[in-house]
């Protein structure tokens, strides 16, 4: 029984994973850049949502729908401040800028919110539900997240395979050039990209929150970068590969704790990446890219 | 002047049709006034201009490098001018992004297929219509009915389009694994699905066998008809640009070096030299 309680716990927290590495690999799937500010805009929905329905008292759901739109907003102020007057410059430019990024709005939020920890009230209550006469109880928070976690990729398939904004993110990701000859608009698709990564960083930081409850202002730092490694894991740019690499890696790291060393899961993941790396470079889901001289 | 942007206000100018005289009515549809561009020091393209009348099919030639390329690349503002103006429907289209002169009715393909190739055949045609299908982010995502009839007026419109070169039938398959001729075609489509008013070819019938490339000109011809459209191409097949085109601008070294008919163009001894070298005093070719 303790085997699949800790299957549960695993595929939730790889759920949160996989809804970070959903940014990632989006943006980097278009704007072919590592946005490593990603982990630090989970915090701030997690702050923002926590004052309004902590502080202000507003209902959970008006405060997470909050969350999503100020995350959204600074995704996008993010872009067209930082990333926007660098989309010609070298990537490193780029990488170093987002890190550069990333600091600010940790240490903004210091300012701001101070580093005292905030204890962060699941939205879901702590109930949970029972199972083989009690042997099995699993929270309401992880079936949440797992619930969540499948919608929005279900959302977000049909987002990419059916609509036309998704249609032009796939042909800005494949060829920039070709697609504004098409008459579309790759700054603007590129900016949508973005939003929609940060909002999604909203949502996870909520259910990051719920479920491990202290909130610090670099609470987002280390999902962030196992998120990152997640997208990696299932092949940077492809939407399942962050599914996949994010499930994978939750349920890694929740049985290394339980079965090996509390102190050593981060390693084991991390291991477990290399190996990976090192038989199939570009991850598990991840296409072959030739580069055209 | 600090800024060269400024020198290139438009100033109207007699229009130098190619055909004088066939009557071509009034309205041009694109123009380019004295057109140039600089890369670093290099002069690559000079003094270009063109004159682009509704349903007329014109023909760039030149030898390898003489700048065909880079005016297609001007002309769909891929590259900005340094110098010169291009109207499009007498308006001025300065400042335009390359999405922005798609919008305002050029739409071009590439001399190396440049397809969405993990994308269907379908979906890249979509992909052309992108500023037809009008529906937002959030109807798209919560699936209203105005995302349903606009995705299915899109689906009749690409029938419709891959109809024309009769390929209804490869809809489903993915972009890149067609056959050579059919991207080729696909990409013609594609460029058509933008709704153009001119149409800049590049190369279409490069790498295509003598019937294959017959088959191009008859459609080339019927595409014309059909959409009421100009077509303007570059080609290094002779009997291609012979055949269809009814005015020929031959560049070379980045500048024009001969307008006109296609006879008169055969017959020009500018062009001549340009290709096969300058005869000999004595008369001789240089070749022989």
């Amino acid at each position: 029984m303790s085997f699949l309680s800790h299957l549960i716990s695993g595929i939730s927290l790889g759920s949160i994973y996989a809804i970070i590495a959903l940014g990632y690999t989006m943006v980097y799937g278009i704007a072919k850049m590592l946005n490593f500010a990603h982990g630090d805009v989970i915090m701030v929905g997690a702050y923002a949502c926590f004052f309004m329905v902590s502080r202000y008292e507003i209902p959970a759901v008006v405060g997470v729908l909050s969350a999503v739109v100020i995350c959204t907003l600074l995704g996008i102020i993010i872009e067209r401040l930082a990333y926007k007057p660098l989309r010609s410059a070298t990537s490193l430019a780029v990488l170093i800028t987002a890190i550069g990024i990333s600091y600010f709005l940790q240490n903004a939020a210091q300012l701001l919110w101070t580093s005292n920890p905030k204890v962060f009230n699941s939205l879901m209550g702590d109930g949970s539900v029972k199972l083989f006469d009690g042997r099995l109880s699993i929270s309401v928070t992880a079936i949440v997240t797992i619930v969540v976690c499948v919608i929005i990729m279900l959302a977000l398939t049909w987002f990419t395979g059916r609509t036309k904004m998704g249609k032009a993110m796939r042909a800005c990701s494949e060829d920039k050039g070709a697609a504004q000859l098409m008459g579309i608009n790759v700054n603007f698709t590129i900016s949508m990209t973005f939003a929609i990564g940060s909002a999604l960083a909203a949502i996870a930081g909520v259910l990051l929150c719920s479920a491990y409850p202290i909130l610090t202002p670099t609470t987002g730092s280390m999902p962030g970068i196992k998120a990152f490694t997640a997208a990696v894991f299932g092949g940077i740019g492809s939407i399942p590969g962050a599914l996949l690499g994010g499930v994978l890696l939750g349920i890694i790291e929740i049985f290394g704790k339980a079965y090996i060393s509390t102190q050593l899961s981060d390693a084991i993941v991390f291991v477990v990446l290399i190996v990976v790396l090192l038989v199939k470079p570009t991850g598990l889901l991840g296409k072959q890219v030739q580069e055209k001289v | 002047m600090n800024n060269p942007r400024e020198e290139t206000k438009y100033v109207p100018q007699p229009a130098t049709n190619l055909i004088p005289e066939r009557e071509l009515g009034k309205q041009l549809i694109l123009e380019a006034h004295n057109l140039g561009i600089d890369f670093g020091g290099l002069t690559a393209v000079e003094g270009f201009d063109l004159s682009v009348s509704p349903t007329e099919i014109i023909g760039l030639i030149g030898p390898n490098g003489a700048g065909k390329t880079t005016v297609f690349n001007l002309l769909s503002k891929v590259y900005q001018p340094t110098r010169g103006t291009i109207l499009m429907n007498g308006r001025d289209t300065m400042g335009m992004s390359t999405a922005q002169m798609n919008r305002a009715g050029v739409a071009r393909t590439f001399q190396n297929i440049r397809l969405f190739n993990n994308l269907t055949v379908e979906d890249n045609i979509k992909l052309g219509l992108h500023n037809h299908i009008k529906y937002g982010m959030l109807s798209g995502i919560l699936r209203l009915p105005n995302y349903w009839k606009q995705e299915k007026e899109a689906k009749e419109r690409v029938t419709e389009l891959l109809s024309i070169f009769s390929m209804t039938h490869m809809a489903p398959f993915r972009a890149g694994a067609l056959p050579y001729g059919a991207q080729r075609r696909l990409e013609i489509i594609r460029a058509l699905a933008t709704g153009p008013k001119v149409l800049l070819l590049d190369e279409p019938a490069a790498g295509m066998n003598p019937s294959e490339t017959s088959e191009l000109m008859e459609n080339i011809v019927k595409v014309r008809d059909t959409f009421q459209i100009a077509v303007v191409l570059i080609e290094h097949d002779m009997n291609l640009v012979m055949g269809i085109c009814e005015g020929i601008c031959v560049l070379n070294f980045g500048k024009i070096i001969a307008k006109g008919t296609p006879s008169e163009i055969q017959n020009n001894p500018v062009v001549i030299e340009a290709y096969l070298g300058r005869q000999k005093e004595d008369g001789q070719n240089a070749e022989s």
